[in-house]
């Protein structure tokens, strides 16, 4: 069997799967359509918040970008799991304990204004919508490596099925499902990483093996890679180069974003009691754990692997790679197939035969080249987002192996995009067109206005997904600052705080929101339009401050605006007080409400 | 419910474990694993050092023992301060 019929055979299987137990569990009961996770036990719950979460940016982009970078993307590895902390300390138990199902109805009662509960919407659609774009971009490079056609051809046969699987609603719902593409998911992360940690290190578990020795040299892996990488000119693998000031900012707006992104809150709304929020956060960060502690292993191994594939003779003393062998050479087909999407390139730019990869910036590089007759760097694209989908190939690993990662890499992006998708929709049609524009809608108008946003959210995530602002993760950390600059800091000062009143919230989110969409569009282009920006990431305007380390300022000026504004106006009112102080303590916390 | 004055302490408590959690929280992440990363430079872990570990593993692993400990406390202290889901 070919690898394309098998890639098609674990991808089609894995689907059958997630669609049977759909329609047996709402077979089951209707409700759980609506209320994913009530009655459901903590560490089911867990698996599928965990499913929920971790999208392309987790599983196909994140190890791809460590790889390539090393220590200094450590960032979205401590952003993306620290975030569970604020979660679970500051938000779960008490937004579950208000009992209502959405974060912008929270926001709206607690701040007592229908404004604060559109412009919470608003931010919402915004963060979610550029967290879409990266998803897209993920599952643009799924479809084009798995159906063996271009990227964008991938991109666009992907929105539609994307479309097809958030239009059939209720799957994304069912907690089961998401307990299933959780298993797919983990087992095509860890399984591919399991075989190259014991080819490389002998043990099988990635994250010891990340810090075993070398099987092949007997050195430490670390400090083989790190004498490997450096010897092609690149900066030393783990060691800390990037701007610290950045860094520490970058990985606080991916904290506060996990914990202000609407779709992960609303798991925490219908676990059965106050106490179960708190365990869920736990559970949840457990599975997420999983892959998360993997990630590093398989970044690591993977930049060994190609390293040494390209110059297998010894390293860059013996000679590289020819272009027969990269023809011919069964370990080497991964080449041929990723150049079909045109994220993964090479030309033999001085027509010896062979494709010298090296850092051909780097001066003592420049040198050698000089003296051997290299004409720069052959390898002359491999886009960081294909890593972990051609990693097994790049390992020579068994067919079936590299048919499961295709599965997993799916279900990662699907879950996350219907998920997101829906909760766009309900923000337009619920909260924005039911509950402020016009109450009397029919329910009939009101799931077609779901329809239309869920559509236009697709089209528009599609059309920006073509000429995405960065690789999957870079995109998806966009969306990360926004929600953190925005709906963090009014969740926080809503349960935390007595003194901010509506007019504070309202000013604050649209102030946080603001500042960090403009500083955004002015480092990407407006509306990611490329050529609109007026500076880059690598030069930005405030001194080292990335446009992705920009959320955790956003949320700053929020507060600060909230805190202001607040002490300027009516203090706010004894109900509300009352209802911030019955949001404090579990008692009495019954089920949760209905609309 | 019970009285105003209970309520208060029970807060207060509550507030107390999360600055702690916090402290630690931003001590392994940002402390260990970025800006105190030169002072643990001499603690070698296997071809690095210990705050790479931090950065990479570490970070990680502490935050589920704070989520934990943070759940396991705060059921002792709505007991104890009589506030628990009946």
């Amino acid at each position: 069997m070919s690898q394309f019929a098998i890639n098609l055979l674990f991808v089609g299987a894995s689907f059958a799967l997630y669609i049977g137990i759909a329609i047996w569990a709402r077979a089951g009961s209707t409700s759980e359509f609506y209320a994913a996770g009530r009655g459901v036990h903590p560490v089911t719950n867990g698996m599928a918040t965990a499913a929920d979460w971790m999208s392309a940016a987790s599983f196909i982009s994140m190890a791809g970008l460590i790889a390539f970078t090393g220590y200094d993307n450590s960032s979205f590895l401590m952003g993306w799991t620290g975030g569970y902390v604020l979660l679970a300390l500051l938000l779960a138990p008490y937004l579950r304990k208000f009992g209502k199902f959405t974060v912008s109805e929270f926001i709206g009662d607690r701040f007592y204004s229908p404004t604060a509960r559109i412009v919470a919407v608003v931010c919402l659609i915004v963060a979610s919508t550029t967290y879409v774009i990266g998803q897209m971009t993920g599952v643009g490079v799924a479809f084009g490596r798995f159906l063996e056609i271009s990227n964008t051809a991938g991109l666009l046969i992907g929105a539609c099925v994307v479309f097809a699987y958030a239009v059939l609603g209720g799957m994304k719902g069912v907690t089961y499902t998401q307990v299933a593409q959780y298993c797919v998911l983990i087992t095509a992360y860890t399984i591919p990483a399991i075989f190259i940690s014991l080819q490389l290190t002998g043990n099988p578990i990635p994250a010891l093996g990340l810090f075993g020795d070398h099987v092949a040299s007997g050195e430490p892996l670390l400090a083989k890679l790190d004498a490997v990488v450096t010897e092609l000119g690149f900066k030393e693998y783990t060691a800390h180069h990037a701007d610290t000031l950045n860094m520490v900012l970058f990985t606080l707006s991916l904290m506060i974003g996990t914990a202000g992104l609407p779709h992960v809150i609303m798991r925490f709304f219908t676990v059965p009691k106050v106490s179960d929020a708190r365990w869920s956060a736990g559970w949840a960060l457990v599975f997420i754990a999983l892959l998360y502690l993997t990630a590093p292993a398989v970044g690591a191994m993977a930049r060994l692997n190609i390293s040494e594939l390209m110059w297998p003779n010894g390293g860059i003393s013996g000679d590289a790679v020819t272009t027969q062998q990269i023809e011919n050479e069964p370990e080497y087909d991964w080449m041929a197939t990723w150049q079909k999407t045109g994220l993964l390139n090479w030309e033999d730019k001085n027509g010896d035969g062979k494709i010298q990869f090296y850092n051909d910036k780097n001066e003592d590089l420049q040198a050698m080249a000089a003296e051997k007759g290299w004409e720069g760097n052959e390898l002359t694209k491999f886009n960081r987002d294909i890593l972990v989908l051609a990693n097994p190939e790049i390992a020579n690993l068994p067919s079936w192996v590299i048919g499961l990662v295709a599965a997993g890499g799916l279900a990662a992006a699907l879950s996350t995009a219907a998920g997101l998708l829906l909760a766009i929709s309900s923000a337009v049609s619920h909260d924005l067109i039911k509950g402020a524009l016009n109450p009397n809608i029919s329910e009939k108008n009101e799931l077609l206005s779901a329809r239309i946003a869920m559509g236009v959210a697709i089209a528009v995530a599609t059309w920006l997904g073509l000429n995405p602002p960065g690789f999957a993760a870079q995109t998806v950390a966009l969306a990360f600052g926004l929600a953190a600059a925005s709906i963090f800091p009014a969740l926080m000062m809503g349960i935390f705080s007595t003194k901010v009143n509506n007019v504070g919230a309202v000013s604050g989110m649209l102030a946080g929101l603001t500042v960090t969409l403009v500083y955004i569009f002015l480092h990407k282009g407006w509306l990611f339009i490329p050529g609109t920006n007026s500076f880059t990431d690598a030069d930005p305007l405030l001194g080292t401050i990335k446009s992705t380390s920009f959320g955790a300022i956003g949320a700053a000026v929020n507060f600060a605006v909230a805190y202001t504004v607040s002490g300027m106006t009516k203090p706010i009112p004894q109900e509300i007080k009352d209802l911030v102080e019955s949001v404090r303590v579990p008692r009495g916390a019954g089920t949760a409400q209905d609309h | 419910m019970s009285d105003n004055s209970s309520n208060d302490a029970y807060w207060k408590a509550n507030v107390r474990i999360i600055l702690i959690s916090l402290v630690i929280w931003a001590l392994v992440s940002f402390g260990f694993g970025i800006l105190l990363r030169p002072m643990l430079a001499g603690i070698s872990v296997g071809g690095s050092d210990l705050g790479f570990w931090f950065a990479q593993q570490g970070s990680i692993l502490v935050f589920l023992a704070l989520i934990f400990n943070y759940a396991w406390q705060m059921n002792k202290l709505d007991i104890a301060h009589g506030v628990d889901e009946e």
